[in-house]
């Protein structure tokens, strides 16, 4: 019998040294489901990577053609649909502009309180899914469960967890219930303690440490050119915050910090988000205060928002006023207008052209994370295969928005 | 402040090339031919005045029925200098061809995907751009669907879908009219197949 350690000369060996092509999602558990990259290797280093996106495509900008301007909201709540507040109070505002409408201020404490929750809760998922699928499973539950306490404060002013379709041009569907701020002083020391909780798993943690320190840096310089705003910018260093930069609502009336990073890493990005929960906690700890008791939620012009109920079953005048909302519209101008906002993810746009109809012209949406996965394939190149993962969950792509 | 970039864009290239400017609802905006496409883009990212180096956003419009009848829309953002423009042009005939306009990815490299979806949805050729292809779509994708004479209930799956009665999953999607009962459909150029 021959011997099994045969001795080869290894040098008259070929080894193969074509890339290697290897076809990464959609249906991989940390692509989502809704990307797919196409790499090409040599040994597991990525040389080449083609980030397909469009698995979600569902035609957001074509459908919003076809119905009213209120008929939007619905599907700006499923663009993303971890903040979801923040899309129906950036899309609001942006046809508000074109309106030249101001909401009373009550209503503006309001959105800015509903929006600073919906960032918390969608920073704290964008961690906890990074931390996940790196293996870290504790932080994700202890993280969505703080989630679900803000979810219950949003069901308990929507009605709905998740897809509220709660803000309307002019004012918000319903004015806040009477438990509104004591609800958000109860839960808040909770969430905030839970993150505090699952970061001290994290932070210091060496796997973690290992695996995001110091991949996937980007350059101040690079993240501008790429167009990438939001926390994955700040991360890179550059303090840029629409909300310091242009206020809207009333976000000049807060004391609130920026946070940024210094290296641009997936690290820097997780703690970035990690700071921005405390930043929006103190913003809404300001809210409560400031924010009147009562007073108008709505503006009043009869144009643009619904009388009472009660009166649209008992005058002519008011159901009249009900019949022409719904059927023909709000009147918005004929003109274009590009409303911006800080969602959770950076600048979140809404470019809205009217011809005066009651139906929009064009509703354009800017998704921040659109520009962020644009960046992926860059990021990833000359990086090993498992760099994707925490690289592609410290983007917090989500897909609702990046396909449209 | 504004008033300015608009006046420094003016100077800098008269009225042959910005045609047009307005600043409705305080949205600063100047409408480029098309030829200066790309002119205008560099030097708004590089005169120390303007320095505008975020390519916040691009897309198209189409404004069926006037000729030139696609838009491109770029909104560009100065993070130093804190101010914000968007530029215009229009290019393409009635039926949409000759839509090609300089590439604004040697200007910004954010450029890159949103030309791609424009280019997707739109069919503008941006000439220059290093990898123009559909981005949403499918490569087997006929058409733009962006375009106001596309149906909204057109569909065109991949697989095809299912006959019989007592299948569930891959049937038809509703028909044109579910659920919008209102919208454009008056308007002559939408008009659903059947």
């Amino acid at each position: 019998m021959e011997p099994l350690d045969l001795e080869v000369d290894e040098s008259s060996l070929e080894l193969p040294s074509d890339p290697m092509q290897l076809l990464m999602g959609p249906s991989h558990p940390a692509m989502h489901g809704t990307v797919r990259i196409v790499l090409d290797l040599s040994g597991e280093t990525i040389l080449k990577a083609d980030v397909q996106i469009g698995y979600l495509h569902r035609g957001f900008e074509k459908s919003c053609e076809r119905g009213t301007w209120n008929q939007v909201f619905p599907y700006v709540d499923r663009c993303n649909y971890s903040s979801p507040m923040l899309n129906n109070v950036g899309y609001a505002l942006a046809v508000e502009k074109l309106c030249g409408l101001q909401v009373p201020e009550r209503c503006q404490y309001y959105r800015v309180i509903m929006g600073e929750l919906a960032r918390i809760a969608d920073h704290l998922v964008c961690n906890a899914a990074m931390g996940m699928e790196l293996g870290a499973f504790t932080p994700f539950l202890w993280w969505c469960r703080a989630r679900e306490m803000i979810y219950d404060i949003f069901e308990e002013e929507t009605g709905a967890r998740v897809t509220h379709s709660f803000a309307r041009v002019g004012g918000m569907a319903h004015p806040p219930t009477p438990h509104f701020k004591a609800a958000i002083r109860a839960a808040l020391p909770h969430v905030l303690a839970a993150n505090a909780e699952g970061v001290s798993l994290l932070q210091n943690n060496r796997i973690f440490m290992d695996r995001t320190m110091g991949v996937s840096p980007i350059s101040a310089e690079d993240a501008v050119a790429l167009g990438w705003t939001g926390p994955c910018l700040r991360s890179a260093g550059v303090a840029y915050d629409i909300r310091k930069a242009h206020p809207y609502l009333v976000y000049d009336r807060f004391d609130f910090d920026v946070p940024v990073g210094t290296k641009g890493d997936n690290y820097d990005r997780f703690m970035v988000r990690v700071e921005e929960i405390a930043q929006s906690a103190r913003i809404v700890e300001q809210a409560l205060e400031q924010m009147p008791d009562d007073g108008p939620i709505n503006i009043s012009d009869p144009r643009f928002v619904f009388p009472e109920k009660s009166e649209v079953y008992t005058t002519i005048e008011s159901t009249i006023r009900h019949f022409k909302i719904v059927m023909e519209g709000i009147p918005v101008p004929k003109g274009e207008a590009y409303g911006y906002t800080e969602a959770a993810n950076g600048e979140l746009g809404f470019y809205i052209v009217s011809d005066g109809s009651g139906t929009p012209y064009r509703v354009r949406i800017r998704p921040p994370s659109f520009a962020l996965v644009g960046g992926l394939s860059k990021l990833v190149t000359g990086q090993m295969i498992p760099d994707i993962i925490p690289t592609f969950g410290s983007l917090n792509m989500i897909g609702g928005e990046c396909d449209h | 402040m504004s008033k300015k970039l608009l006046d420094i864009l003016m100077d800098r290239f008269g009225a042959s090339v910005i045609l047009d400017t307005h600043s409705h609802v305080g949205d600063d905006t100047a409408i480029v031919a098309p030829a200066q496409w790309r002119d205008v883009a560099l030097f708004l990212r590089d005169d120390p005045r303007c320095k505008m180096n975020m390519l916040a956003d691009l897309c198209g419009v189409d404004h069926i029925g006037q000729t030139p009848r696609l838009e491109v829309v770029a909104h560009l953002n100065s993070l130093e200098l804190g101010h914000r423009l968007r530029i215009k042009t229009r290019i393409g005939d009635e039926d949409c061809s000759n839509a090609v306009v300089a590439s604004l990815v040697p200007v910004w490299s954010g450029a890159d995907w949103f030309e791609r979806e424009t280019f997707d949805m739109f069919g503008i050729r941006f000439e220059g751009h290093p990898d123009l292809r559909r981005i949403l779509l499918y490569e087997e994708f006929v058409g733009h669907p962006l375009r106001k004479d596309y149906p909204a209930a057109k569909t065109q799956p991949l697989v095809p879908y299912r006959e019989g009665e007592d299948v569930l999953d891959k049937l038809e999607p509703f028909g044109a009219d579910e659920g919008m009962s209102f919208g454009r459909k008056h308007l002559d150029y939408v008009k659903e197949e059947s």
